[in-house]
């Protein structure tokens, strides 16, 4: 159950976040699985409430509000719009009994905002703001710099797609990485007298034999490339540090420099309104393996015990997904009131 | 008295009743054929006759002490069941495999990295996610996040699983085989990392049961010989 005492702290939360001019928005709690299923894939029926409407099909308590704000948004508004909300979540335990299966989260939408560093600065800005009297320390990321260095490497278009679909699955990216590092053996084509059975017809398997012929063909990743995508990974500094290691990489990683530029211009926006560049902690990495596909910047606000009270970061492709491939610049950030210290 | 959970019928309760005398307990049913009530000879134990699927639920939730019933069966209807459930002894029948399969005319496709990019041209192809057929939704699902392959979508299938690729309600499937007969059959392979589990009868002990002063006695007494 959640304590009285939460509630009323993340009402004065709520509050806060209308005082800035967002619109204060109530998605519904039950809500159609398709889309999340879409979006997150079978991983989400281990962590959400799944159940079955008699009329409708599957359906879901609500995981989190970033969807059903975002579709709300992409089915109604057009330009710019920030959107607060308060209510409860609902997530599956299966390993930790001790776990709450329901608690509430204070958020806060941006949505179409063309200035991406304004708004990820102002949202980072207000949840800060916000947890001020809390003990807690605001850690960055940037998930649009790993998907710049991807889009940059020197290979074919394949193993590009390959490794960005991959991103935010750290084990199969690096098993990728290492294959594509290193020249691929040429795997015959078997000869089989299986009848072909099934949806997926004889074109689709000979085209993956051509695609992974086509492969095998394919020169190694230059290790350069794969040692700058490597620090890339590693790289965890203060941002302004940061901010030096990351256009040294841009030698071997040209098509890196846009994103760099966005890095750049999104620290600017964070000083312009008071926030600690110099100490704030900055890993591009991180927030990778979140359920939520962020795919630019990324933040956390962690309790001294580690424990997370707040998260966040931008999802461009999340809005382009359920927009069907028209999407709106999109970034936002969680409180979990029952958090705090 | 320690409530010993065991298979109402077929072969699996013929080999638990074998196991248990070639241990110096003799477990019988008692009156009729149809009656699912027992006894147990050699130990201070009550036999509870039962549907091995209910077994696991009944064991997890403490109101049998002991039971048998296969691993993957446990693994499936008991979320977190180490914490619950202890190995006693794996009883060396009723083995079966829980594997992943695909069309056997798929000669691009012998493992769960092929399987991960196979779903990702497949959805791209046909517009849904690579579809796998299974009641073990669970140990599936667990076996396909560790191994972080996407783009895949389970639809349950409670029988005839073989057959849904045929029928194209399914690409791929995942169930128990023994043989793999009738995988063959259906012109399916196993995938050579695609062995989820490889389950047997097994005997089980349950945590969350009260073990008063007198069973957990008997249980010391009788520990040896079941372990064996």
């Amino acid at each position: 159950m959640i304590p009285p005492a939460t509630r009323t702290r993340a009402i004065a939360l709520l509050d806060r976040f209308a005082a800035t001019g967002a619109q204060v928005v109530q998605p519904p709690i039950l809500v159609p699985a398709g889309p999340l299923l879409d979006l997150y894939g079978e991983d989400i029926r281990a962590r959400a409430f799944v159940t079955q409407d008699p009329l409708r099909g599957e359906a879901m308590l609500r995981p989190d509000f970033t969807v059903a704000i975002a579709q709300a948004h992409l089915d109604a508004a057009d330009g710019p719009a920030a959107y607060a909300y308060l209510g409860e979540v609902f997530r599956r335990q299966e390993d930790d009994p001790d776990r709450p299966r329901e608690y509430l989260q204070v958020g806060l939408e941006r949505l179409g905002d063309a200035d991406r560093a304004a708004a990820d600065a102002d949202v980072l800005a207000s949840i800060a703001a916000a947890l001020r009297d809390a003990d807690t320390a605001p850690a960055t990321g940037d998930l649009g710099l790993l998907i710049a260095a991807v889009d940059t490497l020197d290979t074919t278009p394949r193993r590009r797609a390959a490794l960005r679909r991959h991103i935010w699955r750290p084990m199969r990216f690096r098993r990728l990485l290492d294959r594509f590092g290193t020249a691929v053996v040429p795997r015959p084509t078997p000869a089989t007298t299986a009848p072909l059975v099934g949806l997926r017809g004889a074109a689709e398997i000979a085209a993956r034999h051509d695609a992974l012929a086509q492969d095998a063909a394919t020169p190694p990743l230059p290790g350069q490339q794969v040692q700058a995508l490597q620090a890339l990974l590693d790289l965890s500094l203060p941002m302004d540090a940061a901010a030096d290691r990351l256009a040294a990489l841009t030698a071997a990683l040209p098509g890196l420099l846009p994103a760099v530029e966005r890095f750049d211009a999104r620290r600017r926006a964070l000083a312009a309104r008071g926030i600690d560049t110099a100490a704030l902690p900055f890993a591009p990495a991180r927030g990778r393996s979140a359920m939520e596909y962020y795919d630019g910047f990324t933040f956390t606000f962690a309790r001294r015990d580690g424990g997370v009270v707040a998260t966040g970061g931008r999802y461009d492709a999340l809005t382009t997904a359920l927009g069907g491939g028209h999407g709106v610049p999109a970034v936002g950030g969680v409180i979990r009131p029952g958090m705090l210290p | 008295m320690i409530r010993l959970g065991v298979p109402s019928k077929g072969r699996l309760m013929d080999k638990t009743f074998d196991w248990f005398a070639d241990r110096g307990l003799t477990l019988s049913r008692t009156g009729s054929d149809r009656e699912y009530a027992g006894a147990v000879d050699g130990a201070d134990m009550a036999l509870v006759l039962l549907s091995a699927s209910e077994i696991p639920r009944e064991l997890a939730a403490g109101r049998l002490h002991l039971g048998v019933t296969g691993s993957d069966l446990v693994r499936e209807g008991v979320v977190n069941w180490d914490s619950r459930l202890d190995v006693v002894a794996r009883m060396g029948f009723g083995q079966a495999d829980l594997v992943l399969a695909v069309p056997a005319a798929w000669t691009d496709c012998d493992t769960l990295d092929d399987l991960d990019a196979v779903a990702a041209a497949f959805r791209a192809e046909h517009g849904h996610r690579l579809r796998i057929a299974t009641k073990y939704h669970r140990q599936v699902r667990d076996f396909l996040r560790a191994a972080q392959v996407a783009d895949y979508a389970l639809v349950d299938s409670q029988g005839a699983t073989e057959g849904t690729v045929l029928n194209r309600t399914a690409e791929a499937i995942a169930d128990i085989t023994s043989t793999g007969e009738t995988l063959r059959a259906n012109h399916l392979k196993v995938l050579s990392d695609g062995l989820i589990h490889a389950s047997q009868a097994t005997l089980w002990r349950s945590k969350t049961a009260g073990w008063s002063e007198a069973e957990q006695a008997e249980m010391r007494r009788l520990a040896d010989r079941l372990a064996s």
